[in-house]
């Protein structure tokens, strides 16, 4: 009995060694969108400089949620939105500043790495970068249905049965400014901003007989699309280009009252532990050939400077029929949201929802 | 040799007790702590009861929390009235290779996940799938039938899913039941439905009640089933929980939504067995 209880201990002794031997400084671990660290990109990345990437997809929500359980652990490099770091830093402190002397500048295009920083600043420190940027707007079938043009139009009885977007808040931001409000400029304002997401919340409440379901996930989407069994959704742009690809007539549109812009940055966890590698990626991936593959991976493109050489002629196309020049300088950008807003827009959604 | 025994007795305690421990006593007490904070500020929180009054004024929550419930006793429901006969043909009619056949065939669909099955329904049901195509192809419906997105659907998954906990404990109480009890029973000149009220049904009922519990804890807990083939309006209360915890960031009001659902449903099944005559452990003994 003795000689077993020692052989068990042993056992035990062992494993625990052996899983710390495992987790040396050179795994990367890295939380971000799918498409964001294609396989070619990994192993090129690994053969170069020797550290091994573990890949775990996810979204804004739940990487915030994974590195707040955690305090800011489990991961040693992660992309939520530019406009999610400056709220969740101050409320859950998840993040850790980055060295910007670790990072070559020259590869950033610079208007876009000073307007993240910018974002991304509580105190006196910056806590992001940019990596891959892009824009939601509306999916449309334009053989049947055309007219849908703005957010708002997706209410249209034309449309009535055919439409479906997101339970989420780019639906209530993009709404909104079609309906002519500014949640943006409300942000710092808790009263101003409820107001603009009650009168939202009647409108959305209004259009919700027409709406054949809220999709949930990407995949979902692109079924109801494919299917024609829906003809204009909110989406994001890869999501509409993709779709081209396959069916000519859908495509994105930049809605009249402006696509919202989001930018996907670069974020080191309060306890991440192999800020080397994280650094070695971020230089890695921004070389404009990486970020080129990354673009054809993810369908959006890069704040890498120089990297548009590289992109397919097809996307490039589809870029420009969706956004003429006007609509770039429309697009609206995600301000940093303010904490305590999601109680708010929470609210409205579950109302939404539960409507009949 | 008593010490021993002991030591083997603690070896063999021990997985289940860290098991209890760590996975669900320290948890729940962690979740509980949670669930009393309310936040006051930027990082700042404060002990209240103000997550728990949150759901009792906002008739929202309730209403959720009731529809879920509601619908989660009529899935169980569902699920006993067709699981029964199938487990009484398993148990009692069918016999040999037969019985193991049809046993597996309940089995078949629990080899892939939820999630693939749950894909599978709505290929099934969707406006441009395969039960509406042969409907229109048969001459039966002139356009395309929408079956997906609505509450009907909802139930579909979740009979679907849980009919194998209802099925496998019917069989094994079934099973115990000797042919000649039934065989006296139409001999005393009963009829068959007096037959299944007064013998088969009585002696299924440890079944049916540990059956209803586990489908009934199922279907309330389900997340993916109703929020997949669910429509516009098919809120469901883990959903809520979910939402609370990833979509806003509000853990505190989650965590007492999780509370909630786990004291609420505990009342449910307690008092459906008061009213019911039943109690656990007759259904265990």
């Amino acid at each position: 009995m003795k000689n077993q209880t020692f052989k068990l201990s042993m056992t035990v002794a062992v494993a625990a060694m052996l899983s710390a031997g495992a987790a040396s400084a050179d795994t990367l671990r890295l939380l971000t969108w799918g498409g964001y660290a294609p396989e070619d990109v990994v192993a090129k990345f690994e053969a170069e400089t020797g550290h091994t990437v573990e890949v775990t997809k996810s979204n804004n929500e739940e990487m915030i949620a994974k590195l707040r359980a955690t305090g800011g652990g489990g991961f040693d490099l992660a992309q939520p939105s530019q406009d999610r770091i400056a709220g969740p830093q101050a409320e859950f402190g998840i993040y850790k500043p980055i060295d910007l002397s670790k990072i070559d500048a020259s590869l950033f295009i610079p208007s876009m790495l000073e307007a993240t920083q910018g974002n991304t600043t509580v105190g006196s420190d910056v806590y992001g970068v940019p990596h891959v940027w892009g824009t939601s707007g509306l999916v449309v079938d334009t053989a049947k249905a055309s007219m849908v043009q703005d957010y708002t139009d997706l209410c249209a009885s034309d449309v009535a049965g055919k439409v479906s977007y997101r339970l989420k808040r780019p639906t209530l931001i993009g709404f909104a400014f079609s309906m002519g409000l500014d949640p943006f400029a409300a942000y710092g304002d808790e009263a101003a901003y409820a107001d603009i997401m009650s009168q939202v919340e009647a409108k959305l409440i209004e259009c919700k007989a027409g709406v054949k379901t809220y999709w949930g996930g990407g995949d979902e989407l692109m079924g109801l699309m494919r299917s024609g069994e829906v003809v204009a959704s909110m989406a994001w742009d890869t999501g509409g280009w993709k779709l081209n690809s396959d069916n000519a007539d859908i495509t994105f549109v930049a809605p009249a009252a402006g696509a919202l812009g989001w930018v996907d940055t670069f974020v080191l966890p309060a306890k991440g532990k192999a800020d080397d590698a994280a650094y070695a990626w971020i230089n890695f991936v921004m070389q404009p050939e990486v970020a080129a593959m990354i673009t054809a991976a993810a369908g959006n493109f890069t704040a890498s400077k120089g990297a548009d050489e590289f992109a397919s002629a097809d996307l490039k196309a589809r870029y420009q029929g969706s956004f003429p020049a006007e609509a770039i300088d429309n697009i609206k950008w995600y301000p940093p949201v303010p904490a305590g807003l999601e109680a708010i827009e929470g609210g409205v959604l579950d109302r939404v929802k539960a409507a009949k | 040799m008593h010490r021993e025994a002991k030591l083997g007795l603690i070896l063999l305690l021990t997985p289940f007790l860290l098991w209890l421990s760590l996975l669900i006593v320290i948890p729940h007490i962690d979740l509980l702590l949670v669930s009393l904070r309310e936040r006051v500020g930027v990082g700042q929180y404060e002990i209240s009861l103000g997550n728990y009054l949150t759901f009792f004024t906002e008739p929202l929550y309730i209403v959720t929390f009731l529809r879920t419930a509601v619908m989660s006793i009529f899935a169980t429901i569902l699920t006993l009235l067709i699981g029964f006969p199938v487990a009484y043909y398993i148990a009692k009619m069918a016999k040999g290779r037969t019985q193991s056949a049809l046993f597996l065939l309940c089995l078949v669909p629990f080899w892939v996940s939820e999630l693939v099955r749950t894909f599978g329904w709505m290929i099934l049901l969707r406006e441009t799938g395969i039960i509406s195509n042969l409907l229109q192809s048969v001459g039966l419906a002139q356009g395309p039938v929408e079956m997906l997105y609505n509450d009907a659907a909802i139930m579909v998954g979740l009979v679907y899913t849980s009919m194998l906990f209802m099925v496998v404990p019917l069989i094994t109480t079934l099973e115990s039941l000797s042919d000649e009890v039934v065989e006296a029973g139409y001999d005393l000149g009963g009829s068959g439905f007096s037959v299944l009220r007064e013998i088969i049904i009585p002696h299924a009922m440890p079944g049916i009640v540990s059956g209803s519990i586990v489908v009934f804890m199922l279907c309330l807990g389900n997340y993916l089933t109703p929020t997949m083939l669910g429509g516009k309006e098919s809120l469901w209360f883990t959903e809520l929980i979910y939402s609370q915890f990833i979509v806003r960031f509000n853990w505190e009001l989650g965590a007492a939504f999780g509370f909630l659902l786990l004291i609420l449903s505990s009342v449910i099944v307690w008092g459906m067995l008061r009213l019911t005559g039943q109690s656990l452990e007759k259904t265990m003994g």
